[in-house]
């Protein structure tokens, strides 16, 4: 009975069959985003639609090579792995190509490889590998630190190369980390940071500090006579107070003024809707545009003419928006939403720690991306130029996505395989 | 096993999502569903933006005439995308432009974009622009686009005012200001003050449908901005004497600053061989920019900025200094003089003169042997040379010798002053002496300075002590606050009661009969000053001269440097004293001294290893 099970492999089709619904929208919305009467053959090679089917033809056959590989090569070389794609984003810090200001890319050959797209896989093997260690567990201090570290390291490296919107993905590993027994606390401690975050840029340091003042008096009216306590609420005021100070640091000393009048314009500081604003209000008129049914498929005019910035890549949710309303909208947010249940079932129902973690990482992961780089797209996010899972034109985060994606369903498929 | 224990966490995980999807969704909804503003019509207009290009601000010298202005230009623009085939040739003939070029714009700018503007001729005459007007329409895709270009009303101080030209890539990759095809300064004041001189551009929104038509402004320009005009710049400069200048170092190469030492004010910058800065505005830019370019007396290259010369004998006057404030000298010490300054097997030549000589005379007859002496006591006063050499160039230093000058200036050299830690490395620790580098006594050796710094050295005797950072913009907007920078006194470190011997000898090398410049002497005006022979390795020594005028409240602090001609007193010493009247009296009182300097040619005497 049990000799049976191991040697059948269990594919999830649903996932899988998500899955080329997904490229295949994809590519069909690249197609739009590029066309113009004047264009050739659907093939045409120098086109990016053309480019990007190589790229999806090329993922097929990575996804086949994954389901060659042995299923506990993941598990046993997951610290290699990490290791391996660290080792990536250092030399691409060193030798990379900088384009548009950011210092993340390897050029091979005429063909564009961004490592950041990458580390994602490698981190999620190494935390699912912490994690599911015997005699491990997020109540030691000492586990939450290398855990939190696995994480940062990449992030980081990744904000070095000036790349913030790929580093910022790696805060969907917090949701993780909290669904594998990380104290709640730090997720209302980085809500808490965003909201004064937000607030900072509001309205300034300065009545932060004053206000924080004031939650420090009621505080300690409210908590006297508790010493304890106090020296805890004291600690975080000032924590808070800390972070205020820095974040205005960073805005005033660190950001460019491009990406200062970004942030402006999303807090409504600054109305200016055809300056900084201009790529969120171009890709809100083209959304907007569509209203409930669309214009119909290639009758888009306002993702036709280069108005809307990046409009194959960061901003492709812009031509599904105008061509198929609200309509293709809605099913497009439902079909992802399945894909992320359906990635919740499935990990819940691992046999092995390494597999459940990996799978909620990969859920984590892709419902950031969409997450955000829908509400960029209208205006609900800041515009940080991170990729739609699998919709946006772009090799290395195709090739990124399915193989985060197909190794958990190379994992799931033999989870009869491996017991603990 | 903690698999159980926070598996209940996966519902808040679940319904997190589900809550931002949900989020997502009303958001789409409201935009477009319910929100009709974002549907622009039923015809699905789009929105252009069209810049507006602001008038850049003017550039006038310190007496109001002006030195930089505008003129129209007019720019032929493309939509590759609305092109419909027509006679490349006719069309080329037309514009008077050369074919392949055009076909090859054409086609950069199709890889631009299909449905942007590009420019595809730029800047076309006005009678060009005149006579195609008419004939635009049968040329589908093309349109004209008014611009303005430089224009310069005096050929002169092309260095000076600097030139502009298209924004170059990596400005683009960093700003957002510029898009491209648009201009920004490049070099002199254009590119130092450009914030100022280039004026905000402004915005118009057109709706054009998907045909391209236009359909009026956006929302009765609602969002539309008028362009600024930059704010004029007035240079420190003084159009009379830079003309003055540029015209007495015609047919030399060489160069010449003259500053105000009461303020540290720029009053001439002369670079020579220049060019006319018109040449470099027009179609014909890139043409005559790549002659420019190739030419083998470099005329782009600004020498009163970069060019490094050893300073020469003129260096003689900081040593006299140093000495005296170290106390190693005295305006009576004496020193003899038999053809030189002889230690061992060391000798450094002198030429024919009385000995012994003071302090004065020294100076005045400009004795090598006495500053040799000078040089040496100043370091032996140390335990040993290194320390001793540390303290002298600290002083040099504090006449902005071997540094930037952090000024206003968009390009400079920092110029040589060696560490003691460059002996060093050559001869090695503790193994040098005064005597080792006994040249720096008389401003030869590894000693490098730029003219700018030479002048403002100058300056700094003129004040006996103490000097403003040279600027070549006097104000920006009407504001002559915009740098406070340019208000600080900076102090040398030789006490200011120091001075006065060594202008004594300064204004003898005009007074006496024996001084290196008694030829130039003006009866009316105390000049002061040195002469200097750079030594060159490569050809015919250069002939440097510093001077300042009057003596008491100077007005003028000048250097001069003309290469390959000799002794200072040969050329550079003439044609600053000229200058000097010329801006004290606004007179030449001495025309045939003018007409041998304007007419004496001194290009041709340059070794010309450039050319085949
Ligand atoms: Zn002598």
């Amino acid at each position: 009975m049990r000799n049976k099970q191991r040697n059948t492999a269990i594919v999830d089709w649903p996932l899988v069959l998500l899955y080329f619904l997904f490229v295949g929208m994809g590519w069909l919305n690249i197609y739009a985003a590029v066309y113009n009467e004047e264009a050739s053959s659907i093939i045409d090679a120098s086109q990016k639609y053309g480019k990007q089917l190589t790229w999806i033809i090329t993922a097929v056959v990575i996804v086949f090579i994954l389901f060659l590989v042995d299923g506990k090569f993941f598990n046993r070389f997951a610290y290699a792995i990490y290791g391996f794609f660290i080792f990536l984003l250092v030399s691409v810090l060193l030798f990379g190509k900088e384009v548009g200001g950011a210092r993340s890319w390897f050029e091979i050959g005429g063909f564009s490889i961004q490592p950041a797209e990458f580390a994602k896989i490698g981190v999620a093997l190494a935390l699912a590998k912490l994690l599911s260690s015997i005699n491990v567990s997020l109540d030691q201090f000492k586990t939450r630190i290398t855990g939190l570290t696995i994480v940062g390291i990449p992030a980081v490296l990744i904000l070095l190369q000036n790349d913030t919107g790929s580093a910022l993905v790696f805060l969907a590993f917090l949701l993780v980390l909290y669904r594998e027994g990380m104290s709640g606390i730090l997720l209302w401690l980085g809500t808490g940071a965003g909201v004064l975050f937000t607030l900072t840029l509001i309205f300034g340091p300065v009545y932060l500090f004053i206000a924080l003042g004031i939650i420090l008096g009621i505080g300690l009216y409210f908590l006297r006579g508790k010493k304890r306590e106090i020296r805890n609420w004291v600690l975080i005021v000032f924590m808070g107070a800390g972070f205020v100070q820095s974040v205005d640091y960073v805005y005033q000393n660190v950001l460019e003024p491009h990406q200062q009048s970004r942030i402006d314009v999303l807090l409504g500081k600054k109305d200016d809707p055809h300056g900084a604003g201009y790529n969120t209000n171009q890709s809100k008129i083209a959304i907007g545009s569509g209203g409930l049914t669309g214009k119909g498929y290639l009758e888009g005019t306002q993702t036709k003419f280069d108005f809307v910035p990046e409009q194959s890549t960061d901003f492709i949710f812009c031509t599904v928006g105008e061509e198929w309303g609200f309509l293709g909208s809605f099913i497009l947010v439902a079909l992802f939403l399945t894909l992320f249940w359906r990635l919740i079932i499935a990990a819940e129902r691992q046999r092995s720690a390494f597999s459940r973690i990996y799978g909620y990482s990969v859920a984590c992961i892709l419902f950031f991306h969409f997450a955000v780089n829908i509400s960029m797209t209208i205006g609900l996010a800041p515009v940080i130029g991170i990729p739609l899972p699998f919709f946006s034109y772009g090799g290395s985060s195709l090739w990124g996505f399915t193989i985060l994606l197909f190794i958990f369903i190379r994992l799931d498929a033999y989870r009869m395989e491996t017991f603990r | 096993m903690h698999y159980n224990r926070y598996a209940s966490r996966k519902y808040l995980v679940i319904g997190m999502m589900l809550a931002i999807c949900l989020i997502i969704l009303m958001r789409l909804f409201y935009l477009q569903v319910i929100d009709d503003s974002y549907k622009l019509s039923a015809e699905n207009n789009i929105l252009r933006a069209i810049p507006l290009y602001p008038d850049r601000g003017y550039i006038y010298d310190r007496d109001g005439n002006l030195l930089v202005s505008n003129q129209p230009a007019y720019d032929l623009m493309v939509i590759p995308r609305e092109v419909k085939p027509f006679d490349t040739l006719a069309f080329c003939q037309e514009l008077g432009v050369n074919p392949d070029e055009f076909k090859k714009n054409l086609r950069d700018a199709s890889k631009y974009s299909r449905f942007r503007p590009s420019v595809v001729v730029k800047e076309l005459s006005k009678e060009t622009y005149a006579s195609i007007q008419e004939q635009l329409y049968r040329f589908k895709g093309f349109f004209v686009q008014q611009r303005t270009l430089r224009e310069y009303p005096q050929i002169s101080g092309a260095n000076v005012v600097g030139y502009i030209g298209q924004v170059p890539r990596y400005i683009l990759d960093k700003s957002d200001y510029y898009s491209k095809g648009d201009n920004i300064g490049i070099s002199g004041i254009e590119k130092a003050y450009e914030e100022s001189l280039r004026g905000k551009q402004g915005v118009k929104y057109v709706i054009r449908d998907v045909h391209n038509r236009d359909k009026g402004p956006f929302e009765g320009g609602r969002y539309d901005t008028l362009p600024q005009a930059g704010e004029d710049v007035v240079s420190t400069i003084s159009l009379e004497l830079q003309m003055y200048g540029e015209l007495l170092m015609q047919n030399k190469i060489g160069s010449v600053v003259a500053i105000e030492p009461s303020s540290g004010e720029i009053l001439a910058m002369v670079s020579s061989p220049g060019y006319d800065p018109n040449l470099l505005v027009g179609r014909r830019r890139s043409e005559t920019f790549a002659q420019l370019q190739k030419d083998s007396l470099k005329p782009l290259f600004d020498r009163a900025l970069l060019a490094e010369y050893p300073p020469g004998s003129t260096f003689k006057l900081l040593n006299a200094l140093i000495g005296l404030q170290e106390g190693v000298l005295y305006p009576g010490t004496r020193f003899g003089c038999q053809g030189g300054f002889k230690y061992g097997s060391l000798r450094v030549g002198c030429h024919e003169h009385p000995s012994p000589l003071d302090l004065r005379k020294g100076i005045a007859s400009s004795c090598n042997a006495y500053f040799c002496y000078t040089y040496k006591s100043i370091l032996e006063k140390f335990p040993n040379a290194e320390l001793g050499y540390e303290n002298w160039r600290e002083h040099i230093s504090s006449f902005g010798l071997g540094d930037f000058l952090n000024n206003d200036l968009p390009t400079g050299r920092r110029g040589l002053v060696p560490r003691a830690s460059f002996y060093d490395n050559i001869y090695g620790r503790g193994s040098w002496k005064a005597v080792t580098n006994i040249s720096l006594a008389i401003g030869q050796g590894e000693l490098l300075v730029t003219p700018i710094q030479m002048a403002n050295m100058t300056a700094a005797l003129a004040n006996r002590g103490w000097y403003y950072t040279p600027h070549i913009v006097k104000s920006v907007g009407g504001d002559t606050l915009f740098n406070q920078r340019f208000k600080e006194k900076i102090h040398t470190t030789v006490d200011s009661h120091h001075y006065e011997p060594v202008i004594d000898g300064m204004q003898m090398v005009f007074e006496e009969p024996t001084g290196t410049a008694y030829w130039f002497r003006l009866p009316e005006i105390s000049q002061c000053g040195k002469t200097g022979t750079a030594q060159n390795t490569s050809g015919e020594d250069h002939s440097a001269f510093i001077a300042f005028a009057p003596r008491d409240n100077p007005k003028i602090a000048i250097v001069v440097y003309v290469e390959n001609a000799g002794w200072g007193s040969s050329y550079a010493a003439p044609i600053a004293s000229l200058m000097m009247e010329k801006f004290l009296t606004d007179t030449v009182s001495r025309p045939w001294l003018e007409e041998r300097m304007v007419n004496a040619n001194l290009i041709d005497k340059k070794p010309k290893e450039d050319e085949e």
